[in-house]
């Protein structure tokens, strides 16, 4: 583990007893867990390289008792770390040795259905699934659909800005929640949004959407359901080369067509998952795009014509739509395990996760190559072909010394690879611990500083999620000085340019 | 006469927020002006003229990106791109015609600095939804970028999202990219005729909660309904908007009509028609006449299903109509000078939601909260965004709020 994570400070932790006791009387029972067995369970989430057991976890029920534990932990200079269900990918919710790891999982109901309004009012704990569950009986949804959807929660969502493989057409999670109830570091309650559009002053719950836990802790959320397509239906279309296959996604959209999902897999990533659920994918081709057109029947079945006579022209040599709801689930059950399925060729893999401007796929896919002859490790590539989310599984063995640091390295070279040709380091993951320390391939100090300024005016005392995202650490006093120079005018006549 | 400093780079616009820095003076960001009227009516020392920055940087219609200087007019991205078949699929209001101006005007950092949105936005989001990356100099006299050229981005904070409806009080962009989508094939507008508020909302409700794919749903009450073109009488019309491939349009329009026949008698107006009625919806046509322009206007944005209930609470001689299935009401109040605002507040908090005074004479909007009034921890918490951008208060202060 390559990150360094800020200092535990050591009168935090020889007050640990006294802590755990105020805690205790904030939230009662089994809510405040301290024992290093109970304790195991939190200690990593989705990006396991890094673990670190917290000081103490404390799992409450209620907003007042969120309030109360970070305004305690406020007035008492305690970091605290939110976790929602721990599939970050990013190391988002990575506890801090003198720090108390704030679990919300048992804030988990759904607390009101409006349709008339079209919107669902829940809990942070509900998984991102259950919404669409709950709304289901009266054909609604919830557009966002990351693949870990069965188990991340609409909490850790909001903290990642999480997308899914249909987000092109139907948007990320930023724009699909109205409202949100939020505790601030100081234990204040806000409200921001509600059933309504749009913010009455800044927006600020854009801000808090991808803030990876270190602006606020969310304990509500209102959320967009719609109304589910009367079909869908996907291709499955099989190309020689990336090149052919990246043009076929540029043609379709430059004709367009929105599709509701637009996905590619590479050779390495065709094979490993054909292997484990046999969802009938070509294997004698070396890019693969699956194409899910929804609507109405006639709207779809005219759109599948489309994209099929679009392939043909860009060299696609298989070409097969669904002709069933079961056929449609197939195609994307080998898409949705393709994580899994790398974790069956290769004893451990590590999922990148930039994005780049499609045009420049052939060549990122070509570097990658070399990158991979480079350091000895395999890699697979399945990539969300409309947004140019790309997410490259390097294939290592943790038990091979060495390895798991050449695997880090590999996956840093090739999201540098991603900012050079235009793109960014984190499409839908989040930076986490992870990304940390890549942020200044992105942003100057300058940029940075204007965003932890911003953090600044959330959590003056830096106490939210501390170590995460900003590789830098910085004083809000000492972000806050204004360096002008000393009254002087730059133009000592009027400037008029 | 304020002066003006018209910066022809970078470079030029962070010194002359540093000048202003030094000099304890204040800067009202314009780019071509033709918003000067909405917000707070502000007080600067001089005036930071944007308008320089145009040209479009960057257009990739395949990658659905467009970048361009925040001053480039709105006119021309809105050409190029329907000649490449795109749109802004948040389709902008055009508020000229309500404050007295042609329709056309505009910039593209104008449309973002005020987070428009027009009809479709029930359907693909306002500009903030659209807005990608920003190159802007804050109040600290230091260009930031954030966001990138990508779709799909969650790379640091979305400083995007809180520049998009910031009024200009945070800093001033100098280059955007957006996400660009293609223009629909065509479109139709199923009208059902002669429904109350409240039917009204119920309908849009049920057409908006079917799979219909309305993208836009409008209801235009009876005594409004003539200012608005291609609509078939002049009485209440509730329009819903449905567009697409032909083949699913007329699949659809048939869905739909056969969805609110139980709500009163349907008609479908074609392309022609439906395209007339929209641009009246997106220059709030019947409040831009010429005899209703003197009159305080109100943009309440409320939850659409009890939307109808403002008729009751709010002055009976009041004109209004609904957008966004009901949850944007354009009011107008009856008399020139006079804004009730206590009753448009007391309405909005039983409601839910908020309402800006859209058009009042500047003296009017001076000694009114023009944005809807905060709770105090958010106006604290407000406060405080605004100074991690711009501490002394350098750009447009006041324009949203005292001190912001």
């Amino acid at each position: 583990m390559s990150v360094k994570m800020p200092e535990a400070d050591a009168a935090v932790l020889g007050r640990r007893a006294q802590i755990v006791k105020t805690l205790r009387t904030i939230v009662p029972g089994e809510g405040v867990i301290d024992q290093e067995r109970g304790m195991k369970p939190f200690e990593s989430d989705g990006l396991t390289a890094y673990r670190q057991l917290p000081m103490v976890v404390v799992l409450p029920e209620t907003t007042r008792q969120v309030a109360e534990v970070l305004k305690y932990c406020h007035d008492n200079g305690i970091k605290v770390v939110p976790r929602g269900a721990g599939t970050s990918l990013s190391g988002g919710a990575l506890p801090l040795a003198d720090g108390v790891l704030l679990g919300m999982a048992k804030f988990n109901k759904v607390r009101e259905l409006d349709f008339a309004n079209r919107v669902a009012v829940v809990e942070p704990g509900v998984t991102n699934l259950a919404v669409s569950n709950a709304v289901a009986h009266a054909g609604f949804y919830y557009a966002p659909d990351p693949s870990s959807q069965i188990a991340c929660t609409i909490g850790g969502n909001i903290a990642e800005n999480s997308g899914g493989v249909h987000c092109l057409k139907y948007g990320m999670t930023t724009n699909n929640v109205l409202g949100c109830e939020i505790v601030l570091m100081n234990g204040e309650v806000l409200r921001l949004g509600g059933k309504h559009l749009d913010a009455e002053g800044y927006d600020l719950l854009g801000l808090v959407v991808g803030s990876e836990g270190l602006l606020g802790v969310v304990t509500e959320v209102t959320v967009r359901i719609l109304k589910k397509p009367e079909t869908a239906r996907a291709v499955l279309i099989g190309f020689p080369t990336s090149e052919e296959a990246g043009a076929c996604v540029s043609k379709v959209i430059g004709s367009g067509i929105i599709p509701g999902g637009m996905e590619m897999m590479d050779k390495p990533a065709i094979h490993a998952v054909e292997q484990f659920v046999h969802a009938g994918y070509p294997l004698d081709v070396e890019a693969l795009l699956i194409v899910e057109l929804d609507g109405p029947a006639a709207e779809v079945d005219h759109l599948i014509g489309r994209v099929e006579s679009i392939a043909k022209e860009c060299g696609a040599v298989s070409c097969q739509a669904s002709t069933s709801e079961q056929q449609r689930l197939l195609f994307w059950a080998g898409r949705k395990a393709a994580f899994p399925a790398a974790g069956r060729i290769s004893p451990d893999y590590y999922c990148m996760d930039g994005t780049i401007p499609r045009a420049k796929l052939p060549l990122v896919l070509k570097r990658m190559k070399e990158l991979s002859e480079k350091y000895g490790l395999g890699v697979a590539n399945v990539f969300h072909a409309g947004d140019g989310n790309l997410h490259p599984l390097i294939l290592y063995d943790s038990n091979k010394p060495g390895e798991l640091d050449r695997a880090e390295e590999f996956g840093a070279d090739i999201l540098r690879l991603c900012v050079e040709v235009g793109g960014v380091l984190t499409g839908e993951h989040g930076v986490g611990v992870e990304k940390r320390d890549l942020m200044p391939a992105m942003f100057s100090e300058i940029d940075l500083n204007a965003q932890q300024r911003v953090k600044c005016a959330f959590d003056p005392k830096g106490l939210l999620n501390p170590g995460k995202v900003f590789p830098q650490l910085h004083r809000c006093a000492e972000l806050g000085r204004m360096h002008i120079s000393g009254g002087q005018v730059p133009f000592p006549d009027l400037p008029r340019f | 006469m304020t002066d003006v400093l018209k910066p022809d780079d970078i470079t030029q616009v962070e010194q002359a927020v540093q000048w202003a820095l030094g000099n304890n003076k204040t800067l009202e960001l314009v780019g071509s002006g033709s918003k000067r009227a909405l917000g707070r009516p502000s007080q600067t020392d001089m005036t930071l003229d944007l308008s320089s920055f145009t040209g479009v940087t960057l257009y990739e219609p395949d990658e659905l990106i467009l970048s361009a200087r925040a001053g480039t007019p709105l006119a021309e991205i809105e050409k190029l791109l329907d000649d490449n078949n795109q749109q802004l699929d948040f389709e902008p209001m055009d508020y000229g015609p309500l404050l007295g101006q042609p329709a056309g005007q505009g910039t593209i950092g104008g449309v973002i600095a005020i987070n428009l949105a027009g009809p479709r936005r029930i359907k693909a989001g306002a500009a903030r939804d659209h807005f990608l990356g920003v190159t802007a100099v804050t109040g600290r006299g230091e260009a930031i970028k954030s966001g990138g050229r990508v779709v799909k981005n969650v790379t640091g904070y979305d400083m995007c999202k809180v520049m998009a409806g910031s009024w200009g009080t945070l800093g001033a962009m100098t280059d955007v990219t957006i996400k660009v989508l293609p223009k629909p094939e065509t479109e139709a507008t199923v009208v059902v005729e002669g429904l109350d508020d409240a039917q009204a909302c119920a309908a849009m409700a049920a057409a908006l909660g079917s799979s219909c794919d309305v993208s836009a749903a409008a209801h235009l009450p009876d005594h409004v309904a003539s200012y608005f073109d291609g609509l078939p009488k002049a009485e209440a019309a509730t329009v819903l908007r449905l567009e697409g491939v032909a083949p699913s349009v007329a699949h659809r329009t048939a869905m739909l009509t056969r969805l609110m026949q139980p709500f009163g008698s349907v008609v479908t107006l074609d392309q022609a028609d439906s395209k007339k009625v929209w641009r009246s919806v997106r220059e709030v046509a019947p409040f831009a006449a010429d005899s209703a322009r003197t009159r305080p206007l109100w943009r309440i944005s409320t939850p659409p299903a009890q939307a109808h209930r403002l008729v009751d609470l709010i002055t009976p001689a009041a004109q209004m109509f609904y957008d966004w299935g009901g949850g944007l009401v354009w009011v107008a109040m009856p008399f020139e000078g006079e804004a009730d605002a206590g009753s448009i507040r007391r309405t909005v908090a039983e409601l839910g939601g908020h309402a800006t005074l859209m058009r009042a004479p500047a003296a009017l909007r001076a000694s009114l909260d023009v944005f809807q009034p905060q709770e105090a921890g958010l106006a604290t918490l407000s406060r405080r965004v605004k100074e991690s951008f711009d501490p002394r208060a350098v750009l447009n202060p006041g324009r949203m709020w005292a001190g912001v």
